[in-house]
């Protein structure tokens, strides 16, 4: 018999919707600031940016960098302090490589309690993305102040090409997890919910 | 098992009235595009305040090897480079007053006679490109106690002979790489480059580095700036 279990605070679920807004109004209107003076040659369209010129791109980035230090912060305490969350470890290459074959099959379980190891590196790799991100960021805004990051990431020039690649890291993440929700869109409700009406009915003292 | 059913209707509620606030906000933000300009405009003035926070007067910026100096050196400005002022060195004079004991009326000359401050160090658009350039000129700080400001006095204001104008606050402005440039790369100021005294204060964005000066004013009011009031952050500290 099938039942519903809480498997996601409202505080994980707050995070998790103030990080889409941060990530996507950050992507956008950062790739209105881009446009300004590109350092590859390609520019984004008008339709798809975040912002009508420079001035109001700008204003929607740093607005929204605030958004993402708040999520982003409230993750790493969360994580690292509180403890909380589905374990993102631990992760080993024989346990990934069975874990993408068995999703390539379609054989995967989908026990929303538990992360895969192939969902397991697809999250620790974007948080670390969105570190570096959160830190050229910091360094492109206060080159000065805070000039031991862009000393880090070989000084001002080489930190705008850190953001860059750092952004289109989580481009790649968003695909795929977005992908990966809509194949399984009960992850979808439990993460705007907070519940998932699990499959698994070996725990029956829960109920 | 009652318990359980509540929590989940909470649930279904919360989840939807954070779903229904987010559409709410976004549908909101593109019928009303003025509101949503006025709180981006508030969230940058909190940025003002966060910068003033950052900024630490004793931090200097990175300054650069002669050999790194970015050549030709972009122009930049709201108007093309043909337009450049020319401005007439002989009758040009720079003047500080506003908040101080005493209303300075200085030549080139004068200004040359002035301990001069040399700096190698980068250029920041807010566009996002940089150059490295060499500047050198009295200190504004200099400048400001010769006549005998208000220190603590809140803003000093640029205003140049091509209509520009923005305003700095007084702890940027005391900063001792913030001069008053008479020279690019050794020689006089170019005209495009703000010919003969320009800005130059490697702490903040490009755009603060106001060229062809002709007033300084010391000063508690706010007066914005030519691209501030059209939405750039004021205090576009770096």
């Amino acid at each position: 018999m099938a039942h519903d279990r809480k498997i996601r605070s409202g505080f994980e679920r707050l995070l998790h919707w103030l990080n889409a807004a941060a990530i996507l109004t950050l992507i956008f209107s950062g790739w209105e600031v881009f446009n300004a003076a590109p350092f590859y040659p390609i520019s984004f369209p008008d339709w798809i940016t975040l912002g009508t010129d420079l001035t109001t791109g700008l204003l929607w980035h740093f607005a929204a960098m605030w958004l993402f230090l708040i999520s982003l912060g409230g993750f790493l305490i969360r994580r690292l302090i509180l403890r909380k969350g589905i374990p993102l470890t631990p992760i080993s290459p024989s346990g990934f490589a069975n874990d993408l074959r068995a999703a390539v099959k379609g054989n995967l379980g989908h026990d929303l309690t538990v992360y895969n190891q192939v969902q397991r590196l697809l999250y620790l790799g974007v948080v670390v993305i969105m570190i570096i991100a959160f830190l050229s960021g910091l360094a492109l805004w206060k080159p000065v102040q805070f000039s031991f990051i862009g000393d880090t990431m070989g000084g001002y020039e080489w930190v705008r090409r850190w953001h860059f690649w750092a952004m289109a890291g989580i481009c790649v993440f968003l695909v795929i997890h977005v992908a990966m929700a809509l194949l399984v869109p009960k992850t979808i409700a439990g993460m705007i919910f907070g519940f998932a009406t699990s499959q698994r009915v070996d725990k029956p003292h829960e109920a | 098992m009652r318990h359980e059913i509540d929590l989940s209707r909470r649930a279904v509620l919360t989840g939807l009235a954070g779903v229904g606030s987010a559409a709410a906000l976004g549908g909101a933000s593109i019928m009303f595009p003025n509101a949503n300009r006025n709180i981006l405009q508030s969230v940058s003035y909190w940025n003002d305040r966060t910068q003033h926070f950052l900024f630490d007067p004793y931090k200097s910026a990175q300054t650069y090897d002669v050999s790194t100096i970015t050549s030709p050196f972009p122009f930049n400005g709201f108007y093309p480079q043909s337009l450049a002022p020319n401005v007439d060195i002989d009758a040009w004079r720079l003047i500080v007053g506003g908040r101080t004991s005493k209303t300075l009326s200085m030549t080139v000359s004068d200004l040359r006679q002035l301990d001069s401050e040399s700096q190698i160090t980068r250029l920041i658009c807010i566009e996002g490109w940089s150059a490295v350039g060499q500047w050198s000129g009295p200190s504004v700080r200099n400048l400001l106690e010769r006549a005998q400001a208000d220190l603590s006095s809140r803003y000093v204001e640029f205003h140049c002979s091509d209509g520009y104008w923005t305003s700095i606050d007084m702890a940027s402005a005391l900063h001792p790489q913030t001069i008053i440039a008479l020279d690019f790369l050794g020689r006089p100021l170019p005209t495009a480059f703000g010919r003969p005294a320009r800005l130059r204060i490697p702490t903040k964005l490009g755009f603060k580095n106001a060229k062809h000066i002709e007033r300084v004013v010391v000063s508690n009011d706010w007066v914005g700036g030519y691209w501030e009031d059209k939405g750039y952050n004021w205090f576009a500290g770096l």
